[in-house]
């Protein structure tokens, strides 16, 4: 099977329906995408897929086989994203441990629509994060409205 | 225990003993330290202090990082102190030796002390492998990162002392180069410059004379007044490869042939592995082996969803330990039976005056897991040879080091335990909450020679913690006819010989009266962040509410009549009511509630704004005012309060661990909900900094989150919330 991960082809042998997190930890060794439930309920997993935010714990690695699969990993490749340079002057991560997903989702969301309301972005970005980042993501998210920059991958 | 409150204040009082401690470190220790954790170039001058020629300075640091910002902060302590430059500072984690240990440091001070026994040892120390007895003796084996302590603790006592050694040391050399007296020189920007001449000397220069001297015995401390670096908002260190997914947790470990294992342990307590049939899983693509453990089966594969997936296929039968009929529900009939054999006796009128009124309530908090979003982990490598090597995050490096010596049974020299940063933690891995090390090592010692990462899932994460106890408190107080509390009666109970400091009020209250009443069960519980003060603290803001409004009393009044014998408590009330506009009225259908809790040397008042529409509670906004005496990293201390207020949020609205057939009912985040960006209020965190010895800052804004919450729900619609968490409750708007 091959998988196109932040722009690179990889040719992996995993059965068709192991989920696309583990086949990118552990087979391609790209850790930066988190496990945390499993169950796609709390968004630490989240990679885009085709530019869209998807939660890849629950994702068979078959359903991605064609697609541009980007991670964390692959969309700061080019130098720190308005996204994470947001994350940094707005001092975001605690833990740190679900914000590859919290970039992600918010890259995503930013993506198509720069200039989310408090609502929108609520509605859009469920991940968890047990450290209680959120308001700190919320200003770093008005931050980049204000600016006028998106995030995206 | 106020053990721990004399130390803290003992220690500030007589810093000029403590610093003997540090002064002990003899030179064949500063060797060993060398050897153990300085590289080429690079050598220990004082405690926990290393300058390599370069000029970089390095703080070897006794916690690991599990997102409090504690590398940053004592850095900046490290680097105040040294008047080194910012850009020279490096951290690292100190190897889990003893020569690094917290004991090492309290010993020190114990020692230098009179009046103090070596059993008078800060509470966050006396974790429950202590309590257990022969306190000493395991002393030596902890590196706790726990009870906020990291700057109020080994900043202020440690760190700080040390590199103010290292900077006289490095001055001591430069001394010794010119022949000139020390008190002639001055450090600015990493250099020992010679005041008079304006020669100067780079601290790498210095370095490895400064190292051969014996380190000063009072080290000079810079006044507050001098400070630079302390109170700067600093970034973080730690935060720019927390953006690009580079920082590497335990659960990210690759060492080279590793296998990966899921485990099932007894669902219900203490249940033991009766029997499983390995052919269900025998044959499938990748996997290596079935280990029987006494209480759970794991599975080890080349790769962690095979893993995962043999185990969902084995359906192994485990025995009920006799735990079948437990329920958390009886367990909190138990609790309150408990309570109401120690009051079927009238205590209220005890001391107050005749006339006034009466109050009793009782209030009950459920379990709770940490629910931290790494999952616990870890990674181990048993050889043939009789060693042992694994990889972690865990809250005590060394205490982590000797439970797997014990748990593989081979000496703790043997054992290499490499201390990884944490996704969360919130106590989840501190000593005596070890299960996740002790299945790993376990099954590594079945497997020997090969490295096996054990992951528990979310559900085994969930369902095999140690759980925040489920507790029942009941006061009664009565009223003098001016409305007052004229007594405080308070009967509580504990699951273990808990930190009985955390029950007493802090307001002017005669007549007050404390029992606790423990209740054993076989669930297991633990610190979670705050510890007891997080339900005494709900209890406690809680009964003073009811008193405020049974004596027909503003709730912020009440308190402040209270505290004038607290100035420190009282300002730092009066600076939340102040910025959340108490005392005018809040928008159309909001009401406004308040509390206040001290723990770990920190005050933190909380004032939530709330509205129920539609039976559904919103909660707007927390204000918080927050005294921790001196604030190190303002910007990461308001991240640890901002935090610490979302976490006790999580709890207060929705948290509740279940526990029914003997086992715990959720199993994952949909059945133990928490805080999202929609439901999270808007934070404001206003510092008020005061004289106090500096106080922790993980923790103490987690407390008074629920009672601020629960005494608005009060103001909002006449609903008294006596039993967390409010999701059980149905809420109606006032009308």
């Amino acid at each position: 099977m091959q998988l196109n991960v932040n722009g690179n082809p990889h040719v992996i042998d995993v059965e068709p329906d192991a989920p696309l997190l583990w086949v990118i930890r552990d087979e391609l060794k790209l850790t930066g995408t988190k496990f945390g439930c499993g169950i796609g309920a709390c968004g630490a997993c989240t990679v885009h897929l085709n530019g869209k935010p998807t939660r890849s714990c629950i994702l068979p690695v078959s359903a991605a086989a064609n697609a541009q699969i980007t991670t964390i990993e692959g969309i700061g490749a080019q130098g720190l994203t308005a996204v994470q340079a947001a994350w940094i002057r707005h001092q975001v991560p605690q833990c740190g441990y679900c914000q590859s997903g919290m970039i992600m989702a918010v890259s995503a969301l930013l993506a198509g629509n720069a200039t989310p309301t408090e609502d929108e972005l609520g509605a859009a970005i469920t991940n968890i994060c047990r450290c209680g980042t959120y308001t700190r993501i919320r200003a770093a998210v008005a931050s980049l409205a204000a600016g006028g920059a998106g995030g995206g991958s | 225990m106020i053990s721990r409150r004399k130390i803290l204040i003992g220690g500030a009082a007589a810093a000029g003993t403590l610093i003997v401690g540090y002064s002990l470190w003899p030179d064949r220790r500063r060797a060993h330290a060398d050897r153990l954790a300085a590289k080429s170039g690079e050598r220990f001058i004082a405690y926990w202090i290393k300058v390599a020629d370069d000029d970089t300075v390095t703080v070897v640091i006794p916690h690991c990082d599990m997102g409090t910002g504690i590398f940053t902060a004592l850095s900046q302590m490290a680097a105040e102190e040294l008047d080194a430059d910012w850009s020279n500072m490096r951290t690292e984690t100190a190897p889990p030796d003893p020569l690094f240990a917290n004991g090492a440091l309290v010993e020190g001070f114990a020692l230098s002390h009179a009046g103090l026994s070596r059993e008078s040892v800060p509470a966050f120390l006396q974790g429950s492998v202590l309590a257990a007895g022969n306190r000493l003796a395991r002393f030596a084996d902890i590196q706790v990162s726990g009870g906020s302590s990291a700057v109020s603790f080994t900043g202020v006592y440690g760190i700080r002392v040390a590199a103010a050694a290292t900077r006289d040391m490095l001055i001591a050399a430069a001394a010794e180069r010119l022949k000139a007296p020390r008190n002639a020189f001055h450090t600015h920007s990493s250099r020992v410059i010679h005041s008079p001449s304006g020669q100067s000397f780079r601290f790498g220069e210095l370095a490895a004379a400064a190292s051969r001297l014996g380190p000063s015995s009072r080290p000079n401390l810079k006044p507050k007044s001098q400070y630079t670096l302390v109170g700067r908002a600093i970034p973080r260190i730690d935060i720019p490869t927390k953006v690009n997914g580079a920082t590497r947790y335990g659960i990210d470990v690759e060492v080279p042939g590793m296998q990966f294992a899921a485990i099932k342990i007894s669902p219900v307590f203490g249940g033991q592995l009766v029997s499983v049939d390995e052919a269900t899983v025998a044959g499938n693509t990748g996997i290596k082996k079935v280990i029987k453990l006494n209480d759970a089966v794991v599975v080890v594969a080349d790769r962690f969803w095979r893993a995962q997936r043999a185990l969902d296929a084995l359906a192994p039968v485990f025995s009920d330990a006799g735990n079948a009929q437990l329920s958390s529900n009886t367990i909190r009939e138990r609790h309150l039976a408990a309570l109401d054999q120690k009051t079927r006796k009238p205590e209220v009128a005890s001391g107050a005056e005749p006339g006034g009124r009466a109050a009793e309530c009782t209030y009950h908090v459920p379990y709770l897991a940490h629910a931290a979003m790494e999952p616990v982990n870890a990674t181990a490598l048993y050889r043939t040879d009789g060693t042992l090597e694994v990889w972690a995050g865990s809250q005590d490096g060394l205490g982590s080091r000797a439970f797997c010596a014990k748990a593989a049974k081979i000496p703790i020299d043997k054992v290499t335990f490499h201390l990884l940063p944490s996704g969360g933690a919130f106590g989840r891995r501190l000593p005596g909450l070890l299960n996740f090390l002790s299945y790993a090592v376990q099954t590594a010692v079945a497997l020997p020679d090969i490295a096996v990462k054990l992951i528990f899932t979310r559900e085994q994460d969930m369902r095999h913690d140690y759980y925040r106890p489920n507790v029942a408190s009941r006061f009664s107080a009565k009223l003098n006819p001016d409305g007052m509390p004229g007594s405080w009666v308070n009967h509580y109970t504990t699951t273990d010989d808990a930190n009985a400091e955390a029950a007493h009020i802090v307001y002017d209250v005669p007549n007050q009266t404390y029992n606790a009443v423990k209740v054993v069960t076989p669930v297991p519980t633990g610190p979670w962040r705050s510890v007891e003060f997080s339900w005494h603290g709900f209890f406690v803001e809680s009964f003073i509410d009811e008193l405020a409004h049974l004596a027909n009393r503003d709730p912020f009044e009440y308190r402040r009549a209270l505290l004038q014998h607290k100035p420190r408590h009282l300002a730092t009330l009066e600076l939340a009511a102040a910025k959340a506009g108490w005392g005018t009225a809040p928008a159309p259908g909001r009401a406004r509630g308040i509390a206040m809790v001290e723990c770990f040397g920190t005050i933190a008042a909380h004032v939530a704004e709330v509205e129920i529409a539609a039976g559904a509670l919103k909660v707007h906004r927390i204000t918080s005012a927050v005294d921790c005496g001196l604030v190190v990293n303002p910007d990461g201390f308001r991240a640890q309060i901002e935090g610490a207020i979302v976490f006790g949020l999580s709890a207060a609205l929705h948290g509740e661990i279940t526990i029914a057939d003997g086992a715990v009912e959720n199993r994952n985040f949909p059945d133990y909900p928490m805080v999202r960006l929609a439901d999270c209020p808007a934070i404001e965190v206003h510092i008020r900094e005061s004289d106090a010895p500096i106080g922790g800052g993980g923790e103490p804004g987690t407390p008074a989150v629920a009672p601020a919450v629960t005494n608005a729900i009060f103001a909002a619609t006449g609903q008294r919330i006596r039993e967390l968490p409010i999701s059980k409750h149905e809420l109606t708007a006032a009308g």
